[in-house]
């Protein structure tokens, strides 16, 4: 830790500890739809690491991308998997596998 | 293989990447070095062409071919994401009911419209100046315009996105950042060199070819990520998959707000 | 603190793979994805840092100034974007496993059909 511009690099250490925290967190978050929202705070984190480390231009892209975007994506792909789910007699969303439907298609 | 050996086999794999990247990591140059000879010669050759954003200069000057390729993967993205996800003939296609919302959403969502195009074009128009450009103020448009279905509901949204507009800008600004080298073999230089008259440094019109690919980069991302969100939402919302197993009858009995459109 | 930044991109990098190997949702194997993909970042803004620099924008500081590296903030930000159209394409592939099998288990994807 040099002295002269030790600010920055407690700003810059925080950042890391805070980022390193979130990306575990939104690995391990085994549900999506929680798993948007964790990473949509990783996007956050990450837009703060960025700005830390002097790259404004980088941290604003993240920003749009990280925190609304990749967890807006997420979240209408389990919308539209839930919304095929209801298809087949409200099951939860661990079908039977593939056997099942193999036989139905046979079937038609 | 069984999860168990599946997880050890990767925890091994783990354990000799973190090692050797461990040592590789003693070998870099310590963080927050002094000793950038690329970044030095990036800022000289920036300054040269008067673009007062390096980066800007960087990804649509001197490593404008490199960003050509970027563009391509994201233009082939979207593309492969539009044939995955459009309608299949075995699908239907179902409005959903309007819904109401609160009036302070609405008159939040209305106003907050046109102030966040605004800020997009913005970033965008200023790429060359300030922290901003294409990529980052495309996504910004894109997100921004989506506010209209916050605010309002899908009919309205769709009023104010016509797709095949924006998959024909998408084209656009994906062929205009190819067509914009070309002017560089034109002019008798070489592929996408920056040829256009320089300006004055730090003015709007500064960095030559700058601001042409960076806009070409903007409407590209802005009406790419559009389409990408049409093709999610279209999904999540409208279409209606036949379930793989599933007798019509049974949708019937819990779809709040989604009529049994099928039988 | 000299290694640190280092060190914490290559535990995000191996926590988003480890995530993605366990997984039992297509779903979520794609959001460890993009956890995975963030190490890159870490890396590469950190290896650009240099102490004492601020941001490489001259728009409103003297010429000749210190900045930072501006090479691997130019890579960073046009992968930030694209990576996202990327993860559009591969939840769209899942939308369609979906579809298809009915599951968004990897384990019960088994097998090639043709």
């Amino acid at each position: 830790m040099s002295g002269t511009s030790g600010g920055v690099d407690w700003l810059v250490a925080v950042a890391l500890v805070l980022v390193t925290v979130t990306a575990t967190c939104a690995a391990l978050t085994r549900d999506p739809v929680r798993q948007a929202a964790v990473l949509s705070a990783l996007g956050l984190c990450l837009a703060l690491l960025f700005v830390a480390v002097q790259a404004p231009d980088v941290a604003l892209s993240q920003l749009a991308v990280g925190s609304a975007l990749t967890p807006l994506l997420i979240l209408l792909t389990v919308r539209k998997a839930r919304r095929t789910a209801r298809g087949d007699g409200a099951r939860p969303d661990r079908s039977p596998g593939n056997g099942d439907a193999r036989r139905e298609r046979e079937g038609e | 293989m069984t999860r168990n050996t599946r997880t050890t086999v990767f925890l091994v794999a783990a354990a000799v990447l973190a090692a050797a990247f461990t040592w590789a990591c003693t070998g870099l140059p310590r963080f927050g070095t002094d000793t950038h000879p690329y970044g030095d010669r990036a800022v000289r050759a920036a300054l040269a062409h008067r673009t007062a954003n390096v980066v800007s200069a960087i990804n649509f000057d001197q490593r404008a071919l490199d960003t050509l390729g970027e563009e391509s993967i994201l233009f082939a993205a979207v593309l492969g994401a539009v044939v995955l996800l459009r309608r299949a003939r075995d699908e239907d296609r179902a409005d959903p009911e309007p819904r109401r919302v609160l009036p302070s959403t609405r008159l939040l969502g209305a106003a907050l419209l046109p102030v966040t195009v605004l800020v997009g074009v913005y970033v965008v128009a200023h790429g060359q100046l300030s922290p901003g450009g294409g990529f980052q103020g495309g996504v910004v448009l894109a997100t921004g315009l989506h506010l209209a279905y916050v605010a309002a509901d899908y009919r309205v949204l769709r009023r104010v996105r016509p797709l095949a507009v924006f998959g024909a800008l998408d084209a656009t600004g994906a062929g205009a950042f190819t067509a914009l080298g070309l002017a560089g073999l034109i002019a008798g230089g070489s592929y996408l060199e920056n040829v256009l008259p320089l300006g004055t440094f730090n003015q709007l019109t500064s960095g030559g070819t700058v601001p042409l690919v960076n806009a070409a980069v903007g409407v590209e991302v802005a009406s790419g990520v559009i389409v990408l969100l049409a093709q999610f939402l279209d999904q999540a919302v409208e279409i209606t998959s036949p379930g793989h197993a599933g007798p019509v009858q049974n949708t019937g009995g819990g779809a709040p707000g989604n009529p049994p459109e099928a039988s | 603190m000299t290694l640190l930044p280092f060190l914490a991109a290559g535990w995000i990098f191996l926590v988003g793979l480890y995530g993605m190997v366990t997984s039992r949702n297509l779903v979520h194997a794609v959001g460890c994805l993009a956890v995975a993909q963030s190490s890159t970042y870490v890396l590469l803004l950190a290896v650009g840092y240099r102490r004492g620099g601020t941001a490489p924008v001259f728009a409103d500081i003297p010429v000749g100034s210190t900045v930072v590296d501006p090479v691997v903030q130019a890579l960073v930000l046009t992968d930030v974007v694209v990576g996202a159209t990327v993860t559009a394409l591969l939840l769209s592939l899942v939308i369609q496993i979906r579809k298809r099998t009915g599951t968004l288990d990897p384990e019960a994807l088994t097998g090639l059909k043709g």
